[in-house]
């Protein structure tokens, strides 16, 4: 079930389409095109990646891709920001862990 | 790297309230113009603003933010023949020598701009305080709290605790009880309010507490907030306050990068929250193609961006050679006199960094 403002005073959503993606292996709901990000804390999850020393769990920070906080392995790119990565229909998203590791078949 | 190179006569860094003034006003006088932004949507803040402006008619007072937001793409699309927008687009590179830009299309697509003339207008990032736990999961900035709730429509959580008090703080603790999220608190380590009375009063009204003088000491919780403790800065008397976000609305600083690679003469300004461009009336910085308008260039508040955006995109069309109506320089520095009356600050800061002329120098 997303979490989502059902009635607002002011303001009206105009949500796109639900895709499906994956999180972790799990299934979940999210509008196309709408961030990463945003369609992962409508499904309640708040940790999105592990620092590398510490091993602290970060999350969702300051939503205009400077900080650096939701860098999530997204189709096995790692360091992708996901509050400004729109979401597309059957995409696997994961919680990063340390630096992630750049794919050895990647073009480019 | 593609090898393509799109030329046009101005690049506008930034689609926000100045960003989108500054397109606007050039494009009508026939200026080939692209505006890039970062963000997946164009407005900028002006988009998650629910709240009624004030200032003068002029910049829409008495409008809605988001409101101000169509009008001002309205006016884009009038002018869609001269301007082009890039959205999830970041400028990531200024090379002086051959006035180039590179830019960012998503994760990974890179290209090159090169621009006749740029207008800076990429706006502000938020301040964040130290202390333990800071990085928890929950702990987020107000402007993401405002995207996450204005924008896209999620709840982003069940108890909100504000740090801060001046108009972000204030109005971002209304918009959340707007969303119907629980505020428990507004803490404020000055010892009065610093944004407008009006925005108090609204959630003083709805019976949310706004402690002055009192600071957060640390977030609590594992894997997620759970509570913070704030602390009374006089006193020393801690308490704890239940949350699961702790919402930080402590300021915000010109986003500047993009100036420093231009080579811009840059000041310190506290009044202005952090460097800033030396520039003139016309906002001219030192870069002779390079212009700045909005928090970018002190951070204030976006009816004045409004207006310096207007100022820079006339300029820089009047240094294309276009046939600008000149008298508009007047009309928009007389706004922005009416605008700043009252902002002693504002007028005190922008007193360190203005040039009559450059070519004085």
């Amino acid at each position: 079930m997303l979490q989502l403002i059902k009635e607002h005073p002011i303001l009206r959503f105009s949500q796109g389409k639900l895709v499906k993606f994956s999180f972790d292996g799990k299934d979940m709901e999210g509008f196309e095109d709408e961030p990463i990000a945003m369609a992962l804390h409508a499904n309640g999850v708040r940790t999105y990646r592990i620092t590398p020393a510490m091993k602290r769990p970060r999350g969702f920070f300051c939503a205009i891709g400077k900080c650096s906080s939701c860098f999530m392995v997204v189709d096995g790119v790692p360091n992708v920001r996901t509050c400004v990565m729109p979401l597309k229909e059957g995409m696997k998203v994961e919680t990063q862990t340390g630096k992630g590791s750049i794919p050895m078949d990647a073009e480019g | 790297m593609s090898s393509e190179i799109k030329k046009t006569d101005l690049l506008v860094v930034g689609g926000g309230a100045a960003g989108l003034s500054a397109a606007a006003e050039a494009a009508a006088y026939g200026a080939s113009v692209i505006v890039l932004d970062s963000d997946l949507h164009l407005g900028g803040q002006l988009v998650k603003q629910t709240h009624k402006f004030f200032g003068s008619k002029d910049e829409h007072a008495g409008t809605r933010g988001f409101k101000i937001a169509d009008i001002l793409m309205q006016e884009i699309e009038d002018n869609k023949a001269n301007i082009k927008l890039f959205t999830n687009t970041t400028a990531v590179g200024y090379y002086k020598n051959d006035s180039m830009v590179t830019v960012m299309h998503g994760e990974d697509e890179y290209y090159k701009i090169q621009p006749k003339k740029m207008i800076m207008a990429t706006g502000a990032q938020e301040k964040m305080l130290p202390f333990p736990n800071n990085d928890l999961p929950g702990v987020c900035g107000a402007g993401a709290v405002q995207t996450l709730m204005n924008v896209y429509g999620v709840i982003p959580g069940k108890r909100v605790l504000m740090i801060g008090a001046g108009n972000i703080g204030l109005i971002v603790s209304y918009q959340l009880m707007q969303a119907g999220v629980d505020v428990a608190a507004v803490a404020e380590f000055l010892p009065n309010v610093g944004g407008y009375w009006v925005h108090a009063a609204k959630i003083r009204r709805l019976g949310v507490p706004i402690l002055l003088r009192h600071t957060i000491k640390a977030a609590l919780g594992t894997d997620y907030v759970e509570s913070a403790v704030v602390q009374d800065v006089d006193t020393g008397e801690c308490e704890n306050i239940e949350c699961d976000i702790i919402c930080m609305a402590v300021g915000l600083t010109p986003t500047n990068e993009i100036l420093w690679q231009a080579g811009c003469d840059m000041r310190y300004v506290p009044q202005l929250c952090g460097h800033v461009p030396l520039r003139d009336p016309k906002l001219r910085t030192s870069n002779p193609d390079v212009w700045v308008a909005g928090d970018a260039a002190g951070i204030e508040e976006a009816s004045s961006a409004m207006v310096e955006g207007r100022i820079a995109g006339l300029a820089a069309a009047e240094s294309l050679g276009l046939n600008i109506n000149k008298d508009k320089f007047d009309v928009y520095h007389a706004r922005l006199d009416d605008l700043r009356r009252a902002g002693e600050k504002i007028r005190c800061g922008l007193a360190q960094v203005m040039i009559d002329d450059w070519r004085d120098q």
